[in-house]
Protein backbone atom coordinates (compact mmCIF):
# COMPACT_ATOMS: atom_id res chain seq x y z
CA UNK A 1 0.00 0.00 0.00
CA UNK A 2 1.26 3.64 -0.53
CA UNK A 3 0.41 6.30 1.67
CA UNK A 4 1.00 10.10 1.45
CA UNK A 5 3.17 11.41 4.23
CA UNK A 6 3.59 15.01 3.94
CA UNK A 7 4.98 17.68 1.55
CA UNK A 8 9.21 17.46 1.26
CA UNK A 9 9.08 21.38 1.78
CA UNK A 10 7.28 20.80 5.24
CA UNK A 11 10.08 18.39 6.62
CA UNK A 12 13.10 19.74 7.08
CA UNK A 13 16.85 17.84 7.26
CA UNK A 14 17.16 17.07 10.69
CA UNK A 15 13.39 16.27 11.49
CA UNK A 16 10.88 13.53 11.59
CA UNK A 17 6.86 13.37 10.84
CA UNK A 18 4.95 10.99 12.39
CA UNK A 19 2.06 8.99 10.15
CA UNK A 20 -1.04 8.51 12.39
CA UNK A 21 -1.72 5.07 10.91
CA UNK A 22 -1.98 1.71 12.86
CA UNK A 23 0.86 0.85 13.94
CA UNK A 24 2.22 4.45 13.38
CA UNK A 25 5.00 5.12 10.61
CA UNK A 26 7.89 7.73 10.76
CA UNK A 27 9.69 9.57 7.90
CA UNK A 28 13.04 10.75 8.54
CA UNK A 29 14.52 13.39 6.55
CA UNK A 30 18.45 13.19 7.51
CA UNK A 31 21.11 15.51 7.52
CA UNK A 32 22.60 14.46 4.45
CA UNK A 33 19.08 14.78 2.71
CA UNK A 34 18.06 10.82 2.83
CA UNK A 35 14.73 10.13 3.32
CA UNK A 36 13.63 6.95 5.16
CA UNK A 37 10.64 5.26 6.68
CA UNK A 38 10.69 3.05 9.41
CA UNK A 39 7.96 1.79 12.15
CA UNK A 40 7.83 4.23 14.88
CA UNK A 41 6.99 2.45 17.62
CA UNK A 42 10.21 1.48 19.37
CA UNK A 43 9.96 -2.31 19.97
CA UNK A 44 11.56 -1.85 23.28
CA UNK A 45 8.38 -0.14 24.64
CA UNK A 46 5.58 2.56 23.87
CA UNK A 47 8.17 5.46 22.73
CA UNK A 48 7.45 7.17 19.46
CA UNK A 49 11.00 7.06 17.52
CA UNK A 50 9.78 10.29 15.77
CA UNK A 51 10.69 11.81 19.29
CA UNK A 52 13.85 10.54 19.04
CA UNK A 53 16.92 12.08 18.18
CA UNK A 54 18.52 11.63 14.66
CA UNK A 55 22.19 11.51 14.32
CA UNK A 56 23.58 10.03 10.46
CA UNK A 57 21.27 7.38 9.65
CA UNK A 58 20.70 6.39 12.93
CA UNK A 59 17.69 7.29 15.26
CA UNK A 60 18.27 7.19 19.25
CA UNK A 61 14.65 6.14 20.68
CA UNK A 62 13.93 8.53 23.05
CA UNK A 63 13.36 6.64 26.48
CA UNK A 64 15.93 4.37 26.84
CA UNK A 65 18.91 5.01 23.77
CA UNK A 66 18.73 1.76 22.29
CA UNK A 67 19.45 3.01 18.24
CA UNK A 68 18.03 1.98 15.58
CA UNK A 69 19.43 2.06 11.78
CA UNK A 70 16.97 4.02 9.47
CA UNK A 71 18.51 2.11 6.00
CA UNK A 72 17.74 -1.10 7.75
CA UNK A 73 15.85 -1.30 11.04
CA UNK A 74 18.44 -3.12 13.17
CA UNK A 75 18.78 -2.12 16.57
CA UNK A 76 22.54 -1.97 17.96
CA UNK A 77 22.14 -2.91 21.88
CA UNK A 78 19.61 -3.41 24.95
CA UNK A 79 17.02 -2.95 25.87
CA UNK A 80 15.36 -3.28 22.68
CA UNK A 81 16.36 -6.43 20.83
CA UNK A 82 14.49 -6.43 17.97
CA UNK A 83 14.85 -4.89 14.52
CA UNK A 84 12.02 -2.40 13.57
CA UNK A 85 10.34 -2.74 9.90
CA UNK A 86 11.73 -0.10 7.25
CA UNK A 87 9.15 0.84 4.48
CA UNK A 88 10.25 2.06 1.24
CA UNK A 89 9.85 5.87 0.47
CA UNK A 90 9.38 7.70 -2.76
CA UNK A 91 9.09 11.44 -3.45
CA UNK A 92 7.18 12.49 -6.31
CA UNK A 93 5.79 15.94 -7.52
CA UNK A 94 7.22 17.24 -3.92
CA UNK A 95 4.76 14.50 -1.97
CA UNK A 96 6.99 11.79 -0.15
CA UNK A 97 4.65 8.38 -0.18
CA UNK A 98 5.77 5.56 1.94
CA UNK A 99 4.91 2.04 0.55
CA UNK A 100 4.42 0.10 3.71
CA UNK A 101 6.02 -3.34 4.59
CA UNK A 102 4.00 -6.48 4.46
CA UNK A 103 6.63 -7.89 7.27
CA UNK A 104 4.78 -8.24 10.47
CA UNK A 105 5.74 -5.35 13.03
CA UNK A 106 7.55 -5.99 15.82
CA UNK A 107 5.76 -4.30 18.76
CA UNK A 108 7.00 -4.13 22.01
CA UNK A 109 5.38 -6.70 24.45
CA UNK A 110 2.95 -3.94 26.31
CA UNK A 111 1.50 -2.79 23.03
CA UNK A 112 1.61 -6.61 21.88
CA UNK A 113 -0.15 -7.60 24.41
CA UNK A 114 -3.13 -4.48 24.60
CA UNK A 115 -3.68 -5.62 21.31
CA UNK A 116 -4.05 -9.23 22.04
CA UNK A 117 -7.07 -8.14 24.33
CA UNK A 118 -5.27 -8.46 27.65
CA UNK A 119 -1.87 -9.79 29.38
CA UNK A 120 -0.42 -12.77 28.50
CA UNK B 1 45.85 -9.50 27.85
CA UNK B 2 45.44 -13.24 27.84
CA UNK B 3 42.53 -13.50 30.68
CA UNK B 4 39.74 -10.99 31.46
CA UNK B 5 37.70 -11.75 34.52
CA UNK B 6 34.53 -9.89 34.54
CA UNK B 7 32.73 -10.13 38.06
CA UNK B 8 28.95 -9.13 38.70
CA UNK B 9 26.41 -10.58 35.54
CA UNK B 10 24.30 -7.61 35.06
CA UNK B 11 23.86 -4.92 32.49
CA UNK B 12 27.08 -3.48 33.60
CA UNK B 13 29.09 -6.46 33.32
CA UNK B 14 27.11 -7.51 30.14
CA UNK B 15 27.77 -4.26 28.42
CA UNK B 16 31.75 -4.57 29.47
CA UNK B 17 31.83 -7.92 27.72
CA UNK B 18 30.22 -6.89 24.90
CA UNK B 19 32.21 -3.79 24.78
CA UNK B 20 35.97 -6.24 25.42
CA UNK B 21 34.34 -8.47 21.96
CA UNK B 22 33.38 -5.52 19.79
CA UNK B 23 36.51 -3.76 20.69
CA UNK B 24 38.67 -6.54 19.12
CA UNK B 25 39.43 -8.58 22.73
CA UNK B 26 39.88 -12.08 21.50
CA UNK B 27 41.36 -13.78 24.30
CA UNK B 28 39.59 -15.45 27.73
CA UNK B 29 36.78 -14.47 29.08
CA UNK B 30 35.11 -15.42 32.81
CA UNK B 31 32.34 -13.63 33.84
CA UNK B 32 31.23 -13.96 37.45
CA UNK B 33 27.58 -13.72 39.11
CA UNK B 34 26.42 -15.04 42.38
CA UNK B 35 23.29 -14.62 40.84
CA UNK B 36 21.78 -18.11 38.89
CA UNK B 37 20.11 -16.28 36.10
CA UNK B 38 21.41 -14.92 32.94
CA UNK B 39 21.88 -10.86 32.91
CA UNK B 40 18.72 -9.32 33.49
CA UNK B 41 17.18 -5.75 33.16
CA UNK B 42 16.21 -4.44 36.45
CA UNK B 43 14.13 -1.54 35.71
CA UNK B 44 10.75 -3.89 34.72
CA UNK B 45 10.78 -5.22 38.06
CA UNK B 46 9.28 -2.29 39.85
CA UNK B 47 7.07 -1.47 36.90
CA UNK B 48 5.97 -3.81 33.88
CA UNK B 49 7.25 -7.41 35.28
CA UNK B 50 5.41 -6.26 38.86
CA UNK B 51 2.63 -5.53 37.46
CA UNK B 52 2.46 -8.26 34.93
CA UNK B 53 1.92 -7.00 32.10
CA UNK B 54 5.28 -8.75 31.15
CA UNK B 55 6.78 -11.92 31.41
CA UNK B 56 10.45 -13.44 32.77
CA UNK B 57 11.20 -14.06 29.00
CA UNK B 58 10.91 -10.10 28.35
CA UNK B 59 13.71 -9.17 30.89
CA UNK B 60 16.73 -11.04 29.11
CA UNK B 61 19.33 -8.44 28.43
CA UNK B 62 20.95 -10.86 26.03
CA UNK B 63 19.52 -11.49 22.34
CA UNK B 64 18.65 -15.35 21.52
CA UNK B 65 22.03 -15.53 18.81
CA UNK B 66 24.01 -13.64 21.00
CA UNK B 67 27.57 -15.59 21.56
CA UNK B 68 30.80 -13.30 23.69
CA UNK B 69 32.62 -16.49 24.02
CA UNK B 70 32.59 -16.23 27.41
CA UNK B 71 32.97 -18.68 30.33
CA UNK B 72 29.41 -18.14 32.28
CA UNK B 73 30.31 -18.79 36.28
CA UNK B 74 26.57 -18.03 37.52
CA UNK B 75 25.65 -18.82 40.90
CA UNK B 76 29.10 -17.79 42.56
CA UNK B 77 29.89 -15.34 44.80
CA UNK B 78 33.09 -13.47 44.93
CA UNK B 79 34.59 -12.97 48.08
CA UNK B 80 38.22 -11.85 47.99
CA UNK B 81 40.57 -10.29 45.66
CA UNK B 82 43.82 -11.35 45.48
CA UNK B 83 46.05 -8.32 44.39
CA UNK B 84 49.33 -10.47 44.11
CA UNK B 85 48.11 -13.50 42.42
CA UNK B 86 46.07 -11.49 39.99
CA UNK B 87 42.98 -13.55 41.52
CA UNK B 88 39.09 -13.49 42.29
CA UNK B 89 38.12 -15.93 45.04
CA UNK B 90 35.11 -17.39 44.81
CA UNK B 91 32.54 -18.59 47.85
CA UNK B 92 33.02 -22.86 46.65
CA UNK B 93 37.06 -22.04 47.19
CA UNK B 94 37.69 -21.43 43.50
CA UNK B 95 40.21 -18.78 42.14
CA UNK B 96 39.98 -16.93 38.70
CA UNK B 97 43.45 -15.63 37.51
CA UNK B 98 43.39 -12.47 35.49
CA UNK B 99 45.66 -10.19 33.85
CA UNK B 100 42.68 -7.89 33.46
CA UNK B 101 39.58 -7.45 35.63
CA UNK B 102 35.59 -5.30 35.35
CA UNK B 103 34.45 -4.70 38.98
CA UNK B 104 30.55 -4.85 38.01
CA UNK B 105 28.47 -5.83 41.56
CA UNK B 106 26.46 -3.21 41.53
CA UNK B 107 24.12 -2.44 44.61
CA UNK B 108 21.80 -4.22 46.95
CA UNK B 109 19.05 -2.93 48.93
CA UNK B 110 19.31 -1.40 51.89
CA UNK B 111 17.52 -3.00 54.81
CA UNK B 112 15.60 -1.45 58.17
CA UNK B 113 17.55 -3.22 60.91
CA UNK B 114 15.10 -5.33 62.80
CA UNK B 115 13.26 -5.98 59.82
CA UNK B 116 14.58 -8.85 58.92
CA UNK B 117 12.24 -12.34 59.75
CA UNK B 118 8.83 -10.74 59.33
CA UNK B 119 6.38 -12.25 56.60
CA UNK B 120 5.19 -9.74 54.49
CA UNK B 121 8.13 -7.29 54.65
CA UNK B 122 10.18 -6.94 50.52
CA UNK B 123 12.46 -5.14 49.29
CA UNK B 124 12.86 -4.90 45.48
CA UNK B 125 16.49 -5.49 43.65
CA UNK B 126 16.52 -8.87 42.24
CA UNK B 127 14.40 -10.75 40.13
CA UNK B 128 13.74 -13.05 43.04
CA UNK B 129 12.82 -10.37 45.17
CA UNK B 130 10.02 -8.52 42.36
CA UNK B 131 8.43 -12.60 42.28
CA UNK B 132 7.62 -12.39 46.04
CA UNK B 133 6.45 -8.98 46.08
CA UNK B 134 4.48 -9.75 42.65
CA UNK B 135 3.01 -12.67 44.33
CA UNK B 136 2.07 -11.15 47.68
CA UNK B 137 0.52 -7.89 45.58
CA UNK B 138 -1.72 -10.30 43.97
CA UNK B 139 -3.75 -10.98 47.11
CA UNK B 140 -4.30 -7.04 47.21
CA UNK B 141 -4.82 -4.91 50.62
CA UNK B 142 -2.90 -2.24 52.42
CA UNK B 143 0.88 -1.65 51.48
CA UNK B 144 3.26 0.89 53.24
CA UNK B 145 6.53 1.89 51.09
CA UNK B 146 8.80 3.22 53.42
CA UNK B 147 10.76 5.54 51.21
CA UNK B 148 9.36 8.20 48.37
CA UNK B 149 12.09 7.59 46.44
CA UNK B 150 12.44 6.64 43.12
CA UNK B 151 12.14 2.77 43.52
CA UNK B 152 9.75 3.62 46.70
CA UNK B 153 7.44 5.65 43.67
CA UNK B 154 7.30 3.00 41.39
CA UNK B 155 6.16 0.33 43.83
CA UNK B 156 3.09 2.60 45.04
CA UNK B 157 2.47 3.79 41.89
CA UNK B 158 2.25 -0.38 40.21
CA UNK B 159 0.63 -1.23 43.71
CA UNK B 160 -2.25 1.40 43.31
CA UNK B 161 -2.86 0.13 39.42
CA UNK B 162 -3.57 -3.24 40.68
CA UNK B 163 -6.03 -1.94 43.13
CA UNK B 164 -4.38 -1.80 46.77
CA UNK B 165 -4.48 0.78 49.59
CA UNK B 166 -0.99 2.42 49.33
CA UNK B 167 0.75 4.67 51.84
CA UNK B 168 4.49 6.06 51.14
CA UNK B 169 6.46 7.34 54.14
CA UNK B 170 9.59 9.62 53.65
CA UNK B 171 11.82 11.15 56.12
CA UNK B 172 12.45 14.30 54.14
CA UNK B 173 10.23 16.83 53.87
CA UNK B 174 10.02 16.33 50.47
CA UNK B 175 10.77 13.46 48.50
CA UNK B 176 13.01 13.27 45.40
CA UNK B 177 15.05 16.34 46.90
CA UNK B 178 17.98 14.69 46.55
CA UNK B 179 18.06 14.33 42.90
CA UNK B 180 15.51 16.88 41.89
CA UNK B 181 15.73 20.03 43.96
CA UNK B 182 12.30 20.51 46.35
CA UNK B 183 10.27 22.44 43.96
CA UNK B 184 10.40 19.62 41.42
CA UNK B 185 10.59 16.79 44.10
CA UNK B 186 7.55 18.30 45.31
CA UNK B 187 5.91 18.52 41.75
CA UNK B 188 6.97 14.97 40.63
CA UNK B 189 5.85 13.49 44.42
CA UNK B 190 2.67 15.08 43.79
CA UNK B 191 1.78 12.08 41.51
CA UNK B 192 1.05 10.42 44.58
CA UNK B 193 -1.69 12.41 45.97
CA UNK B 194 -3.12 13.42 42.46
CA UNK B 195 -4.08 9.49 42.61
CA UNK B 196 -5.13 9.30 46.31
CA UNK B 197 -2.28 7.26 47.42
CA UNK B 198 -1.54 9.28 50.67
CA UNK B 199 2.27 10.42 51.40
CA UNK B 200 3.35 11.08 54.61
CA UNK B 201 6.65 13.20 54.58
CA UNK B 202 8.97 14.05 57.78
CA UNK B 203 8.47 11.64 59.61
CA UNK B 204 10.88 8.93 60.54
CA UNK B 205 9.88 4.70 60.81
CA UNK B 206 10.69 3.82 64.10
CA UNK B 207 9.95 -0.07 63.81
CA UNK B 208 7.44 -2.47 62.09
CA UNK B 209 5.00 -4.61 64.72
CA UNK B 210 3.87 -8.05 63.73
CA UNK B 211 4.90 -11.74 65.36
CA UNK B 212 5.23 -13.77 62.31
CA UNK B 213 3.75 -11.42 59.93
CA UNK B 214 4.12 -7.80 59.55
CA UNK B 215 0.88 -5.64 60.99
CA UNK B 216 1.63 -2.32 61.11
CA UNK B 217 4.72 -0.06 60.59
CA UNK B 218 5.34 2.56 63.63
CA UNK B 219 6.24 6.18 63.23
CA UNK B 220 8.73 8.81 64.94
CA UNK B 221 5.77 10.58 65.69
CA UNK B 222 4.33 8.11 67.93
CA UNK B 223 1.51 7.20 64.90
CA UNK B 224 0.74 3.83 63.82
CA UNK B 225 0.15 3.17 60.03
CA UNK B 226 -1.75 -0.74 59.24
CA UNK B 227 -0.58 -2.25 57.00
CA UNK B 228 -0.61 -5.87 55.08
CA UNK B 229 2.79 -5.67 53.08
CA UNK B 230 5.27 -2.96 53.49
CA UNK B 231 8.32 -2.36 51.27
CA UNK B 232 11.39 -0.94 52.02
CA UNK B 233 12.81 1.70 49.62
CA UNK B 234 15.58 3.15 51.46
CA UNK B 235 18.27 3.28 49.19
CA UNK B 236 20.89 0.66 48.17
CA UNK B 237 24.98 0.42 48.96
CA UNK B 238 27.23 -0.79 45.99
CA UNK B 239 28.42 -4.46 47.13
CA UNK B 240 32.29 -3.70 47.62
CA UNK B 241 32.46 -5.66 50.66
CA UNK B 242 34.35 -8.38 49.00
CA UNK B 243 36.89 -5.85 47.76
CA UNK B 244 37.98 -4.94 51.31
CA UNK B 245 41.86 -5.54 52.16
CA UNK B 246 42.41 -5.75 48.70
CA UNK B 247 44.27 -2.68 47.90
CA UNK B 248 41.65 -1.23 45.65
CA UNK B 249 40.73 2.62 46.87
CA UNK B 250 37.44 2.09 48.38
CA UNK B 251 34.87 5.18 49.30
CA UNK B 252 31.22 5.11 48.93
CA UNK B 253 32.01 2.30 46.45
CA UNK B 254 35.36 1.46 43.86
CA UNK B 255 37.01 5.22 43.52
CA UNK B 256 37.51 5.17 39.82
CA UNK B 257 39.24 7.98 37.49
CA UNK B 258 36.78 9.83 35.07
CA UNK B 259 37.56 5.91 32.60
CA UNK B 260 36.56 3.41 35.32
CA UNK B 261 40.51 3.39 36.48
CA UNK B 262 40.80 1.97 39.79
CA UNK B 263 43.54 2.82 41.94
CA UNK B 264 44.93 -0.74 41.18
CA UNK B 265 46.59 -1.12 37.46
CA UNK B 266 44.72 -3.59 35.03
CA UNK B 267 41.35 -3.20 37.36
CA UNK B 268 38.55 -1.13 36.08
CA UNK B 269 34.78 -0.65 37.73
CA UNK B 270 31.74 0.48 36.09
CA UNK B 271 27.80 0.59 37.44
CA UNK B 272 26.28 1.13 40.22
CA UNK B 273 28.99 0.03 42.68
CA UNK B 274 31.67 2.61 40.72
CA UNK B 275 32.18 6.22 41.99
CA UNK B 276 33.37 7.42 39.14
CA UNK B 277 34.92 10.89 38.95
CA UNK B 278 33.13 13.30 37.53
CA UNK B 279 34.90 16.38 36.03
CA UNK B 280 31.49 18.54 35.20
CA UNK B 281 31.04 18.25 39.20
CA UNK B 282 33.99 18.14 39.94
CA UNK B 283 34.04 15.31 42.45
CA UNK B 284 33.63 11.88 42.54
CA UNK B 285 29.98 10.87 41.82
CA UNK B 286 28.53 7.72 42.03
CA UNK B 287 25.43 6.92 39.54
CA UNK B 288 23.26 4.45 40.12
CA UNK B 289 21.06 4.27 36.70
CA UNK B 290 20.81 2.36 34.01
CA UNK B 291 22.09 4.56 31.18
CA UNK B 292 25.46 4.91 32.80
CA UNK B 293 26.17 0.79 33.95
CA UNK B 294 25.43 0.62 29.69
CA UNK B 295 27.16 3.14 28.07
CA UNK B 296 30.59 3.70 30.63
CA UNK B 297 31.44 0.09 30.13
CA UNK B 298 32.64 1.10 26.72
CA UNK B 299 34.95 3.95 27.79
CA UNK B 300 36.38 1.89 31.16
CA UNK B 301 36.84 -1.02 28.55
CA UNK B 302 38.95 1.47 26.58
CA UNK B 303 40.92 2.14 29.14
CA UNK B 304 41.66 -1.10 30.32
CA UNK B 305 42.56 -2.41 26.55
CA UNK B 306 44.70 0.76 26.19
CA UNK B 307 46.02 0.98 29.95
CA UNK B 308 47.84 4.21 30.80
CA UNK B 309 47.85 5.56 27.20
CA UNK B 310 44.15 6.60 26.73
CA UNK B 311 42.77 10.49 27.93
CA UNK B 312 39.40 9.29 29.50
CA UNK B 313 37.22 12.26 27.59
CA UNK B 314 34.30 13.22 29.67
CA UNK B 315 31.38 11.03 30.51
CA UNK B 316 27.96 12.22 29.73
CA UNK B 317 25.50 13.49 32.14
CA UNK B 318 24.21 11.04 34.19
CA UNK B 319 20.68 10.37 32.75
CA UNK B 320 17.70 8.43 34.28
CA UNK B 321 14.17 7.75 33.52
CA UNK B 322 10.95 6.74 35.78
CA UNK B 323 7.51 5.77 34.73
CA UNK B 324 4.84 6.26 37.49
CA UNK B 325 0.87 6.94 37.19
CA UNK B 326 1.60 7.00 33.33
CA UNK B 327 3.61 9.17 33.40
CA UNK B 328 7.21 9.49 31.84
CA UNK B 329 9.58 11.41 33.84
CA UNK B 330 13.35 11.77 32.56
CA UNK B 331 16.53 13.58 34.10
CA UNK B 332 19.44 14.47 32.97
CA UNK B 333 22.27 16.24 34.40
CA UNK B 334 23.00 17.41 38.35
CA UNK B 335 20.49 19.43 40.13
CA UNK B 336 22.31 19.93 42.80
CA UNK B 337 25.08 22.14 40.55
CA UNK B 338 21.89 24.50 39.70
CA UNK B 339 20.96 27.98 41.34
CA UNK B 340 17.91 28.47 39.65
CA UNK B 341 14.76 25.78 38.18
CA UNK B 342 12.47 27.37 35.32
CA UNK B 343 9.79 25.17 33.62
CA UNK B 344 10.08 26.15 30.21
CA UNK B 345 7.19 24.60 28.72
CA UNK B 346 3.68 22.77 29.90
CA UNK B 347 2.35 23.25 33.36
CA UNK B 348 3.28 21.79 37.01
CA UNK B 349 -0.62 21.48 37.59
CA UNK B 350 -0.82 18.89 34.93
CA UNK B 351 2.51 16.95 35.95
CA UNK B 352 3.81 17.95 32.13
CA UNK B 353 6.85 19.73 32.09
CA UNK B 354 10.21 20.55 31.00
CA UNK B 355 12.18 22.04 33.63
CA UNK B 356 15.53 23.13 32.86
CA UNK B 357 18.00 24.02 35.81
CA UNK B 358 20.90 26.70 35.61
CA UNK B 359 24.04 28.06 36.91
CA UNK B 360 24.88 31.13 36.75
CA UNK B 361 22.69 31.29 33.48
CA UNK B 362 24.18 28.03 31.99
CA UNK B 363 22.18 24.61 31.84
CA UNK B 364 23.26 22.03 34.02
CA UNK B 365 20.56 19.89 34.33
CA UNK B 366 17.01 19.39 32.60
CA UNK B 367 13.62 17.09 33.66
CA UNK B 368 11.16 16.01 31.81
CA UNK B 369 7.56 14.75 32.45
CA UNK B 370 5.65 13.34 29.30
CA UNK B 371 7.97 15.31 27.22
CA UNK B 372 10.27 12.96 25.69
CA UNK B 373 10.92 15.00 22.34
CA UNK B 374 12.07 18.22 23.93
CA UNK B 375 13.81 16.20 26.82
CA UNK B 376 15.77 14.59 24.07
CA UNK B 377 16.84 17.85 22.39
CA UNK B 378 17.59 19.11 25.88
CA UNK B 379 19.47 16.51 27.13
CA UNK B 380 21.75 16.67 23.76
CA UNK B 381 22.54 20.22 24.47
CA UNK B 382 23.05 19.31 27.83
CA UNK B 383 25.61 17.12 26.64
CA UNK B 384 28.09 19.38 24.78
CA UNK B 385 26.47 22.94 26.94
CA UNK B 386 27.75 22.11 30.53
C1 LIG C 1 13.65 -2.26 40.76
C2 LIG C 1 14.61 -1.37 40.03
C3 LIG C 1 14.12 -0.42 39.12
C4 LIG C 1 15.00 0.42 38.44
N1 LIG C 1 14.48 1.31 37.56
C5 LIG C 1 15.32 2.15 36.90
C6 LIG C 1 14.81 3.11 35.99
O1 LIG C 1 13.60 3.20 35.77
N2 LIG C 1 15.68 3.92 35.37
C7 LIG C 1 17.02 3.86 35.58
O2 LIG C 1 17.77 4.65 35.00
N3 LIG C 1 17.54 2.95 36.43
C8 LIG C 1 16.72 2.10 37.10
N4 LIG C 1 17.23 1.18 37.97
C9 LIG C 1 18.70 1.13 38.18
C10 LIG C 1 19.41 0.17 37.24
O3 LIG C 1 18.71 -1.04 37.15
C11 LIG C 1 20.81 -0.06 37.75
O4 LIG C 1 21.49 1.17 37.67
C12 LIG C 1 21.57 -1.13 36.97
O5 LIG C 1 20.97 -2.38 37.15
C13 LIG C 1 23.02 -1.19 37.42
O6 LIG C 1 23.67 -2.25 36.79
P1 LIG C 1 24.93 -2.96 37.43
O7 LIG C 1 25.27 -4.05 36.49
O8 LIG C 1 25.93 -1.94 37.79
O9 LIG C 1 24.44 -3.53 38.82
P2 LIG C 1 23.37 -4.62 39.19
O10 LIG C 1 22.28 -4.61 38.19
O11 LIG C 1 23.05 -4.41 40.62
O12 LIG C 1 24.13 -5.99 39.02
C14 LIG C 1 25.19 -6.40 39.80
C15 LIG C 1 25.26 -7.91 39.77
O13 LIG C 1 26.41 -8.33 40.48
C16 LIG C 1 26.06 -9.38 41.34
N5 LIG C 1 27.00 -9.41 42.48
C17 LIG C 1 27.02 -8.60 43.57
N6 LIG C 1 28.03 -8.95 44.40
C18 LIG C 1 28.65 -10.01 43.81
C19 LIG C 1 29.76 -10.82 44.17
N7 LIG C 1 30.45 -10.60 45.29
N8 LIG C 1 30.12 -11.82 43.34
C20 LIG C 1 29.46 -12.04 42.17
N9 LIG C 1 28.41 -11.30 41.79
C21 LIG C 1 28.01 -10.30 42.59
C22 LIG C 1 24.66 -9.05 41.75
O14 LIG C 1 23.97 -10.17 42.27
C23 LIG C 1 24.06 -8.56 40.45
O15 LIG C 1 23.58 -9.60 39.67
C24 LIG C 1 16.39 0.32 38.67
C25 LIG C 1 16.87 -0.61 39.60
C26 LIG C 1 16.00 -1.45 40.28
C27 LIG C 1 16.55 -2.43 41.26
S1 LIG D 1 11.43 2.36 24.65
FE1 LIG D 1 12.99 2.47 23.17
S2 LIG D 1 14.74 1.75 24.15
FE2 LIG D 1 13.17 1.56 25.61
Amino acid sequence: MMIPACRLSDLPRGEAYRLDIDPPVSVFHTDDGEIFAIDDTCTHQDASLADGWLEGCEVECPLHSSKFDLRTGAVDAPPAKLPVRTHEVLVEDGTIYVRLSTDAPNLPPCIAARLAGGVT
Amino acid sequence: MRTVAVVGASLAGLSAARSLRKRGYDGRLVVIGDEPHRPYDRPPLSKEFLAGTIGEGDLALETDDEDLRAEWLLGSRATGFDRAARAVRLADGREVRADGFVLATGAAARILPGADGLAGVHTLRTLDDARALRDELALGGRLVVIGGGFIGAEVASTAYALGLDVTVIEVAPTPLAASLGPTMGSIVSGLHTDHGVRLRCGVGVKGLSGEHRVDAVLLEDGSTVPADIVVVGVGARPCVEWLEGSGIALDDGVVCGADGRTSLGGVVAVGDCANWYDPRAGRHRRVEHWTGARERPDAAVAALLSWGESEPGVPKPPYFWSDQYGVKIQFAGHAARADSVTVEEGSPDERNVLAVYRRAGRPVAVLGMNQPRLFTRWRKHLAVAA
